[in-house]
């Protein structure tokens, strides 16, 4: 829904739901025709599926995360949201890994027909947004429908979908939103922004509206006035989760960092080690390169146009009749982390990057974005500092 | 708008050379407008698949694509007999903007690359009066894959080059790369607007030689080619560094595609 008549963010407008306040959060939606979309734990991740009630929040799980390794972790505090990112984003649900485009049908005469496919009829509410993955879902917005043409089936899901943040409390050590600017404070966006509060007070969200039908929803769930304690408590929360970043990037405009580190000796360096999976396009939430696929059924007559995920790392990305233009791994490495901070301004106005920390985890073989940005930044500074000793 | 194709009746289909050949389409209902020289077209073979190809004719509301047959895709649109029908998206991408050339013009062709051009040197011969003198220089494999043949002998005034890679008995032309017949061609450098399209290695090298002859960088415009799935922006394919071809291209100036082509893989 559209953020761009957000209701004045006062005391007043602020107030605080308890647990039974979340669970009326979730029937409500329902209740309004919208399928609810939240964290839950499944397969020993918290994975983000279609939830029935609130019940099935991730309800005392943490997480434990590191360079190509994830784990989930009981927590002693029964906190839903005391989780970062996981192995999804809300991109499977507004950019799914496969949409149908349209449908042919070729006549006896060679009459061709083609059909459109019909808007999803689904609305969806997502709940349970870190801040990052707004920012994600923001820039996702102005890569499909930001410019001339606009994509049909991610704007009709966009237009439904109801967005419920939920603020960072507790970041992982792959995270690094301070330095990409999108957490772990919400910012503009949302309909609706919880911040969970766990302490000797009791288990409680301060929540905000951030749109009309946003503070229409929270006047609907039973709540009470925010009190100082909890408005205190919550704000301290997120500003501690901003000192304790596990990452960061490099001080430095990271757009120039890569326009001026095409030819970087580092490039070589994390080829040895990249396997070119394309597991980090997969799971970053705003990667959304794609392929087609044009298929037939068995009589030739009927077609269809498929459109699925497709990553740059596949050496058929940028095939041409004399061959791939980015053949070596040095390349495909280097295509994804120059657009993802860099190029990805000049084409779309923003970084490509939130610092959900999501490609640091489920690389195979752990290779760091932070680390390598870093890396790319100090052979900047030696080659700099070569230049001014040869110029002495 | 995400847009499906629209059916287009196919409605000639001429040989060019053994593996080449013009379609020419005609709107089966409704027409797509927007076409210029330069911009492209996605054309749907039916259940095979969808390929960028650029206008290579615009005349009386009839398309013409010129299609090499190298893939499944281009195999089975040269197939295609009039009747026929393919789906068309479009129009996409940067035109040449012959508009803007008011001092002479340079064309410069490497073999298929003669396709896009076409419609812009028609459409220079057609207002002589706007631009200076025009200059086409073509350059192809062998005499055999010459594309429109029958037309060059209308093209250029004063000078219509070709030369080959390799030629053939018979052949009494040109033989050697295609900067070779820039001696021939007449135009003041500083006041000229060159238009390239072929192999990116006849590109590089022609728009150097064009650069050392004093033709800035800017007036040199050219057209890239890369993978591209959507035409719309969404895919990714099509990415040359900040480009996206589909959109800043395929028709850049060679100010910002010089560094661009200079990084190797990118």
């Amino acid at each position: 829904m559209a953020a761009a008549t957000a209701p004045p963010d006062t005391e007043e407008s602020r107030c605080v739901l308890d647990r039974e306040g979340i669970d009326a959060l979730v029937r409500e939606l329902r209740a309004d025709g919208h399928t609810v979309v939240g964290p839950t734990v499944r397969d020993s991740a918290v994975v983000l599926d279609e939830l029935a009630g609130a019940e099935e929040l991730p309800w005392g799980w943490g997480v434990e995360l590191e360079a190509g390794h994830y784990r989930i972790v009981r927590r002693t505090d029964g906190a839903g949201f005391a989780h970062s990112a996981g192995p999804q984003s809300w991109k499977n649900f507004l950019h799914p890994e496969r949409v149908r485009q349209w449908t042919a049908d070729r006549a006896p005469d060679g009459t061709m027909t083609v059909r459109k496919e019909p808007p999803s009829p689904v609305s969806f509410a997502f709940l349970g947004v870190r801040p990052c993955d707004l920012s994600a879902v923001r820039i996702q917005d102005r890569v499909m429908t930001g410019g001339r043409h606009r994509d049909d089936a991610y704007r009709e899901r966009r237009t439904g979908a109801f967005l419920i943040v939920v603020e960072c409390t507790e970041p992982g050590a792959t995270c690094f939103c301070v330095s990409m600017d999108t957490g772990p404070a919400a910012h503009p966006g949302y309909d609706l922004a919880l911040t969970e509060v766990v302490d000797e007070a009791g288990h409680r969200f301060l929540a905000r509206a951030g749109t009309p039908e946003g503070a229409e929803l929270l006047r609907r769930l039973p709540h009470r006035p925010a009190d100082e304690a909890t408005s205190g408590a919550a704000r301290r929360s997120v500003e501690d989760a901003a000192g304790r970043m596990g990452r960061t990037m490099p001080p430095a405009s990271l757009r120039e960092l890569m326009a001026g580190s095409l030819d970087a000796a580092r490039w070589d360096d994390v080829a040895a080690r990249c396997l070119t999976c394309g597991n980090c396009t997969m799971a970053c939430p705003t990667c959304f390169c794609t392929t087609t696929e044009d298929v037939t059924d068995l009589t030739g007559d009927h077609a269809e146009r498929w459109r699925r995920w497709e990553s740059c790392y596949d050496l058929d990305f940028s095939h041409l009749p004399g061959g791939s233009v980015r053949a070596s791994p040095r390349s495909r490495y280097r295509q994804w982390l120059t657009h993802k901070l860099g190029t990805w301004w000049d084409q779309f106005g923003s970084s490509g990057c939130v610092g959900c920390g999501r490609c640091i985890v489920w690389c195979p073989v752990g290779i760091d974005i932070t680390e390598e940005a870093h890396a790319l930044h100090q052979e900047g500074l030696r080659r700099q500092d070569g230049r001014e000793d040869g110029a002495r | 708008m995400t847009a499906a194709p629209l059916p287009y009746r196919v409605v000639g289909n001429r040989a060019e050379s053994t593996d080449t050949r013009t379609l020419e389409l005609e709107p089966a209902g409704e027409a797509l407008t927007g076409f210029r020289p330069g911009r492209f077209a996605m054309l749907y073979a039916f259940g095979v698949g969808e390929i960028p190809v650029s206008v290579a004719g615009l005349r009386h509301g009839v398309l013409s694509h010129t299609v090499r047959g190298v893939g499944a895709v281009s195999r089975a649109l040269c197939a295609m007999r009039p009747g026929a029908q393919v789906g068309v998206r479009g129009p996409f991408g940067t035109e040449w903007d012959l508009a803007s050339a008011d001092g002479d013009l340079l064309v410069v062709a490497g073999g298929i690359g003669l396709a896009p051009l076409r419609p812009l040197v028609r459409a220079a011969l057609s207002e002589p009066e706007a631009h200076g003198r025009l200059n086409v220089l073509i350059g192809a494999r062998t005499p055999q894959d010459l594309l429109y043949r029958r037309e060059l002998a209308a093209w250029g005034r004063p000078y219509c080059g070709v030369t080959v890679d390799r030629p053939a008995p018979g052949w009494e032309g040109e033989v050697g790369v295609v900067t070779a017949l820039l001696d021939r061609a007449s135009f003041t450098p500083q006041d000229t607007t060159a238009f390239l399209c072929g192999p990116e290695v006849m590109i590089r090298a022609t728009a150097r030689e064009l650069r050392h002859r004093g033709i800035p960088p800017e007036r040199i415009r050219i057209s890239l080619e890369r993978n591209m799935h959507c035409a719309t922006g969404h895919c990714g394919h099509c990415q040359l560094g900040p480009l996206l071809l589909c959109r800043d291209g395929p028709v850049v100036g060679y100010d910002r595609a010089e560094p661009l082509l200079a990084v190797r893989e990118l």
